[in-house]
C-alpha cells in the first residue's frame, strides 16, 4: 500500500519535486496537495511578463488540472494547513478536516516584507508575490499614478511592466544606487538611466516617513524630506522573509528558516522541507535554481535514494525588456584580487570582471549581456584564465580584441553636444568644419570660434578631430586628471556640464574610466564639479573629501585637529573673547594662536571633542570659520573711515558684508578677500585671491593676487560707484571662478589660462551675464552658505567617537 | 569558543570610510568600501604616525591624510614606490554587523 505523502504550499520547489517524484516512481505515494492561493503550481517568476501584457495566465501554469487528475494527486487548492500534531502524524486543515500522513513536505514559501510605516494597512497597499497582485498591478492605466518602495529586481520589474501599460509610476530606494546587492554604482547608474528613459521616475536615497490616505485608502507617499508622491496604489517590494510560522509552531527547528540537512530533512526525520522556507547551512534562497536542485534532493529523499544539496554560486538576470544587465558571483574589491573593467560610452556597455589567483570570482555586466553565460561557467568552473588574461573582459569571440580606446568618449557624443561652451559650439558644426577642410586647432578656432574664447574645450576639439580624421591627426599629450581616465580637468568639467552628468558614477561611465570607483587623486575633483555645476541635484559626498573638508578642521601632524571659529571681517567682541577662553580651558588646548588671517586658531583639539567644542562656539554665536577649506576662507579689513583719518569707504562693514554673503561657498581652491579703505592698503588686499581697495569716487577690484608660493600682485578689473555693485561683481566673479576653473587652481592660475579679457567681459561688460552669474551663485548659497559645525554637532556627533572602546577589556 | 567579537552595525561606518576602535594597545581603524567589506587595520601610517582612519577609501585601499602614502586594506602593505607595512586584523560582517577577532585586545605591540 502507498505511504500517505502531504505537501504544504503548491509552489515551484514542490512543483518540481512532485514532478520528479511521479516520474520516477508514480505509486509509492499517495499525494495530497494544499494550497493557500487558489490554484495550482505555475511559474511565479514569469509573473513578470504577464504585469507587462507580454504573457498570460495560462501560458505560465505549470501543471493543469488534467496533471494533477492523471497523476492522482488531491488537489486541495485555496486551502490552508492550520496546524500539525507530530506525535499523531496529523496535519488539520483550515475546515477542521485532520489527515493522516507517513511523510510531510513543507514548500510554504516566502511572505513579502511589508515595512510598518504609519498607513502601511490601508487599501491599495500591496507586495509584488502572487497572481491577485499582479491583477491588482494590471487595474492601472495611463490615468494612475504607482509609487514602487524598493529598487531591487522584484520592485524594478513591477515598475517596468505597470510603465509598458502607461501608469505613471515611480520608484523610491533607499539605498544611493538601484539593486545595490546584484550591482555596483556604475551599472547602477546604466540601469537608472535606462529606466527613466522608458519614463520611469526614480528616487534614490530616499527615505518613506508615512502613507498617506483617504477614506481608507492610498493616497500618497510621504518621504522624510517632505516630499509627497502621489498614487492610486502602492507596491512594497522591500524584501521577503522564509514563512516559517507553521513550522514552528509545530516545534520543528527554525532559525531564519526551516532548518534542513543535505537531504532537505527537517528537525523531523518523516517532514522535508524545499524552497524559500528553508535555511540550508546559515543560507536562505530567493531565486528558484537552487530550490530546482532542493526539490530533486527531496524527491530522492522520499524514495530512499541518497542525494546531496549543494550550494553553487548564483547569478541574477533583470527581466525588464532593453535592460540588458548580468551580476554574479562576488565583486566586492580587495587586495590580490584584480578589477579589469571596461566601459563603452558609445553603446552603454560596462562590464567588470573580479580576477583572484588566476580565477574569475565575479563579474557585473551592463548592455552587453551576450557572453554572460561564458563568465558564469568561468566563475563557476574556477577556469584558470592566466592564458587568456588580457583579452578576456572582451569576452569568448573576442580573443585577441582591441585594446581599450581612449577616445570612446568623444567619439560616443552626438551631434548635438555642446563642446565649445563660450561660443555655444556643437560637435557636429566642428564635425561640417573638419569636413569643409579645416584639419588642425587652428583652423577650428578660425572657422567655428570654438575653443577660441577661454580655451578650457581645446582638449575636447582635438579629440574631435582626432575621432574624424584618424591617423591624419596627431593628438598633443595632454595630462589626464590621474590614472583612472585619459581625460583631462577640462574634458572632464565639459562632459559633465555638456551631457549634464550629475552623478560620479556617470561620470565614470560617460567618460570611460578604467577603474571602479575613482582614487584619493580624481574622487575630490569630481565631488567639487558635481557640487559647483548641479547644487541642487547633486548630494556632496563626505567621503570623496580630503580629511579636513570630511571632518571641517584642519588635521595635524599629531592625528589632533585645529578649530578656527569666522571671525567677520576680523571683527570681535569681549564675550566672543570669553567663549573662546572658556573652550580653550575646557578642552584643554594646548595652543592658542593668532592667525595670518585675523582671527584665532585652537591647535591640538582631540578629534572626538569636535562637536562639543563647536557646540560651544555655536552657544557664543559662532560659525566655522572654513580653515580648512577650498572655499571660503577670510576677508581681510583694516579699520576704515570708522576709526582711520584716511578712510574714505567703510572698509570693515563691506568686509563683513561680503564674508557674510560668501561664506560656505566652495571653490576650485581656498579663496581669500581684503578690503582696504585707501591705497595705503593695511588689508594688504592687492595679494588676496580678490582684493578691493576703496577710493573717494568708489571701489577698486581686482583680482588674481597671492602670497604664498607665488607671490603675485592682484590686476585690476573693475572700479565701481556703490557697495551693492560691489558685491555683486564680485559674486559674479567668484561663480565664473566655480565654474570653469579646474580643481585646485587658484584666481591668478584660472586667470592665466582664461585671460583676463574673456573674464572681464563676462562679469564687467555684459550685465545679463553678470545677473545670470550672480542668480546661480545665489543658488547654490541657498544650499551652502550654512553653518556645516552646528550641522554635525546636530546630525553627526556620533560619529566622530570611536566606534567601540575596548581599552578596559582585559588582555587574555 | 569563538574569538569574534561584535563591535557595531555595518551602517555605523559610512560607506568608503572608517571609524576606530580603541584598545589599550592604540586604536584600530575598522573601514568599509563601497562593496560592504570591511577590514581592520591598525590607525597608526608606518610613514610618521598618520591617522590612516582619516583618509580617503577607494576600492580597497586608503590613502593617508598627511602624506598620501596608499595602503592595501587587505594586506596592509604600502602601493607603489613607498614601502612598510600596516598590521592587519581579521574582520567580517555577519547579518549586518561587524565582527572583529579577540587578539586586537591581546597584548600587540602598535608602530
Ligand atoms: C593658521 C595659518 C597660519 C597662522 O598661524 O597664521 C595657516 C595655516 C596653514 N596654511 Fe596657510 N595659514 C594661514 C594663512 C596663510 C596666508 C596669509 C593670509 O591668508 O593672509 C597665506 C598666504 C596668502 C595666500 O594664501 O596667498 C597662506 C598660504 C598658504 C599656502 C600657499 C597657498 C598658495 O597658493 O601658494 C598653503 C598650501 C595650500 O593651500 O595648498 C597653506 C596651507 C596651510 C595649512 C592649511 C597647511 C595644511 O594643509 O594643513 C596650514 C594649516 C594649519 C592648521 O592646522 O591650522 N597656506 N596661509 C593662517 C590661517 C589664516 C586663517 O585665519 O584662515
Ligand atoms: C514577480 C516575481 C518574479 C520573480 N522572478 C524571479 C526570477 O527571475 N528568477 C528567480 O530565480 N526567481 C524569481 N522570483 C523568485 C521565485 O519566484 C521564488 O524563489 C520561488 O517562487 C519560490 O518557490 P517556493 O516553492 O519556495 O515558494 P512559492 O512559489 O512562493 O510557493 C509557496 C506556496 O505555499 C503556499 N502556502 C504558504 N503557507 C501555506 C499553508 N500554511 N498551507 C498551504 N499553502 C501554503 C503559498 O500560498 C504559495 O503558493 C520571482 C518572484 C516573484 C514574485
Ligand atoms: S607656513 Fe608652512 S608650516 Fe607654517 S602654517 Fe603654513 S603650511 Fe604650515
Ligand atoms: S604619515 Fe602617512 S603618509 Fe606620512
Amino acid at each position: 500500500m502507498p505511504q500517505k505523502l502531504i505537501i504544504i504550499g503548491a509552489g515551484m520547489a514542490t512543483g518540481r519535486a512532485l514532478e520528479t517524484l511521479l516520474e520516477t516512481a508514480p505509486d509509492a505515494y499517495d499525494v495530497t496537495l494544499f494550497n493557500a492561493e487558489p490554484r495550482g503550481n505555475y511559474n511565479r517568476i514569469m509573473l513578470s511578463p504577464v504585469l507587462a501584457g507580454d504573457k498570460t495566465y495560462a501560458e505560465i501554469e505549470t501543471h493543469a488540472a488534467q496533471w494533477y487528475a492523471d497523476n492522482g494527486v488531491t488537489c486541495r487548492f485555496g486551502e490552508k494547513i492550520a496546524s500539525i500534531d507530530r506525535g499523531a502524524k496529523t496535519v488539520t486543515a483550515a475546515n477542521g478536516d485532520v489527515l493522516a500522513y507517513d511523510k510531510l513536505m513543507f514548500g510554504t514559501g516566502s511572505n513579502p516584507f511589508i515595512i510598518p510605516l504609519p498607513g502601511h494597512d490601508l487599501e491599495g497597499v500591496i507586495a509584488y508575490r502572487d497572481l491577485e497582485d499582479t491583477e491588482r498591478m494590471m487595474g492601472l492605466g495611463p490615468d494612475n499614478k504607482c509609487v514602487v518602495i524598493g529598487g531591487g529586481l522584484l520592485g524594478l520589474e513591477a515598475a517596468a511592466g505597470m510603465a509598458a501599460r502607461g501608469v505613471d509610476v515611480t520608484v523610491v530606494h533607499i539605498m544611493g544606487h538601484l539593486m545595490e546587492r546584484q550591482l555596483d554604482e556604475a551599472a547602477g547608474y546604466l540601469l537608472r538611466r535606462a529606466l527613466v528613459d522608458k519614463g520611469i521616475t526614480v528616487k534614490c536615497s530616499a527615505n518613506s516617513k508615512e502613507i498617506l490616505g483617504k477614506d481608507g485608502h492610498v493616497r500618497a507617499l510621504l518621504l522624510d524630506d517632505g516630499t509627497k508622491l502621489p498614487c492610486d496604489l502602492l507596491v512594497m517590494a522591500v524584501g521577503i522573509r522564509p514563512n516559517v510560522t507553521l513550522a514552528s509552531e509545530a516545534g520543528l527547528a527554525v532559525g531564519r528558516g526551516i532548518h534542513v540537512d543535505a537531504q532537505m530533512v527537517t528537525s523531523d526525520a518523516d517532514i522535508l522541507a524545499v524552497g524559500e522556507c528553508v535555511e540550508h547551512d546559515g543560507a536562505i534562497f530567493g531565486l528558484v535554481a537552487p530550490l530546482y536542485d532542493q526539490a530533486r534532493v527531496a524527491a530522492k529523499t522520499l524514495l530512499g535514494e541518497h542525494a546531496t544539496f549543494v550550494q553553487k554560486e548564483l547569478s541574477t538576470k533583470l527581466k525588464v525588456t532593453g535592460c540588458d544587465l548580468f551580476s554574479a558571483g562576488d565583486f566586492a574589491d580587495g587586495d590580490g584580487r584584480e578589477d579589469i573593467v571596461f566601459r563603452d560610452p558609445a553603446r552603454g556597455v560596462y562590464r567588470r570582471l573580479v580576477i583572484e589567483s588566476d580565477v574569475v570570482i565575479g563579474a557585473v555586466m551592463y548592455g552587453d549581456t551576450a557572453d554572460s553565460n561564458w563568465f558564469f561557467g568561468l566563475i563557476r568552473e574556477r577556469t584558470d584564465i592566466a592564458e587568456m588574461r588580457d583579452t578576456l573582459i572582451f569576452g569568448p569571440a573576442y580573443q585577441g580584441g582591441t585594446p581599450l580606446d581612449p577616445l570612446a568618449a568623444v567619439a560616443a557624443l552626438s551631434r548635438d553636444a555642446e563642446i565649445c561652451g563660450c561660443n555655444g559650439i556643437c560637435k557636429g558644426q566642428i564635425e561640417d568644419a573638419i569636413a569643409a577642410g579645416a584639419g588642425d586647432l587652428a583652423a577650428i578656432k578660425a572657422t567655428t570660434k570654438a575653443s577660441a574664447s577661454c580655451g578650457t574645450c581645446t582638449g575636447l576639439v582635438e579629440q574631435v578631430l582626432a575621432v574624424t580624421l584618424g591617423d591624419d591627426f596627431v593628438l598633443p599629450a595632454a595630462a589626464s586628471i590621474c590614472a583612472c581616465t585619459d581625460m583631462t580637468h577640462e574634458d572632464v568639467r565639459r562632459m559633465i556640464k555638456s551631457q549634464r552628468l550629475t552623478s560620479m558614477p556617470a561620470v565614470w561611465q560617460e567618460c570611460g574610466w578604467k577603474t571602479s570607483c575613482g582614487c584619493h587623486v580624481c574622487r575630490p575633483a569630481l565631488n567639487f564639479y558635481l557640487l559647483a555645476d548641479w547644487p541642487l541635484v547633486y548630494q556632496d559626498d563626505p567621503q570623496s573629501r580630503f580629511i579636513n573638508e570630511r571632518k571641517h578642521a584642519n588635521i595635524q601632524k599629531d592625528g589632533t585637529f585645529s578649530v578656527v571659529p569666522r571671525m567677520w571681517g576680523g571683527i570681535t567682541t569681549p564675550d566672543e573673547l570669553r567663549a573662546i577662553a572658556d573652550a580653550a580651558d575646557k578642552y584643554a588646548v594646548p595652543t592658542v594662536k593668532v592667525t595670518g588671517g585675523q582671527r584665532i586658531d585652537l591647535l591640538g583639539v582631540k578629534g572626538e571633542d569636535l562637536p562639543a567644542i563647536w557646540a560651544d562656539l555655536n552657544a557664543a554665536g559662532m560659525v566655522s570659520g572654513h580653515a580648512y577649506s577650498k572655499g571660503l576662507r577670510t576677508v581681510k579689513t583694516c579699520v576704515g573711515t570708522d576709526h582711520c583719518r584716511f578712510g574714505t569707504q567703510d572698509s570693515t562693514g563691506l568686509g563683513i558684508k561680503l564674508e557674510k554673503t560668501l561664506w560656505g561657498s566652495w571653490t576650485p581652491h581656498k579663496l581669500k578677500l581684503g578690503v582696504s579703505g585707501c591705497p595705503r592698503n593695511c588689508a594688504e588686499a592687492t595679494c588676496k585671491d580678490i582684493g578691493i581697495v576703496c577710493v573717494d569716487s568708489g571701489y577698486q577690484i581686482s583680482i588674481g593676487g597671492a602670497a604664498g608660493m607665488d607671490v603675485r600682485e592682484t590686476e585690476l578689473l573693475v572700479q565701481v560707484a556703490t557697495e551693492e555693485e560691489t558685491i555683486d561683481v564680485i559674486k559674479a566673479i567668484t561663480q565664473a571662478y566655480r565654474e570653469n576653473a579646474r580643481y585646485l587652481d587658484r584666481i591668478y592660475k584660472w586667470m592665466a589660462k582664461v585671460g583676463m579679457e574673456w573674464i572681464k567681459e563676462r562679469v564687467v561688460d555684459d550685465l545679463t551675464e553678470r545677473a545670470a552669474l550672480v542668480e546661480r551663485f545665489e543658488l547654490s548659497q541657498s544650499i551652502y552658505r550654512r553653518d556645516p559645525w552646528a550641522d554635525h554637532v546636530q546630525k553627526r556627533a556620533e560619529s566622530y567617537q570611536p566606534l567601540a572602546s575596548l581599552a578596559l577589556e582585559a588582555a587574555e | 569558543m569563538s574569538n569574534w567579537m561584535d563591535i557595531a552595525a555595518l551602517d555605523d561606518v559610512p560607506q568608503r570610510g572608517s571609524r576606530v576602535v580603541k584598545t589599550h594597545a592604540g586604536c584600530v581603524a575598522v573601514f568599509r568600501t563601497a562593496q560592504d567589506e570591511v577590514y581592520a587595520l591598525n590607525n597608526s601610517c608606518p610613514h610618521k604616525g598618520g591617522p590612516l582612519s582619516e583618509g580617503i577609501v577607494h576600492g580597497a585601499f586608503v590613502t593617508c591624510p598627511l602624506h598620501n602614502w596608499v595602503f592595501s586594506l587587505e594586506t596592509g602593505q604600502a602601493q607603489g614606490a613607498d614601502s612598510g607595512r600596516v598590521e592587519t586584523h581579521p574582520a567580517k560582517v555577519e547579518n549586518g554587523r561587524i565582527l572583529l577577532d579577540r587578539s586586537i585586545i591581546a597584548a600587540r605591540t602598535v608602530a
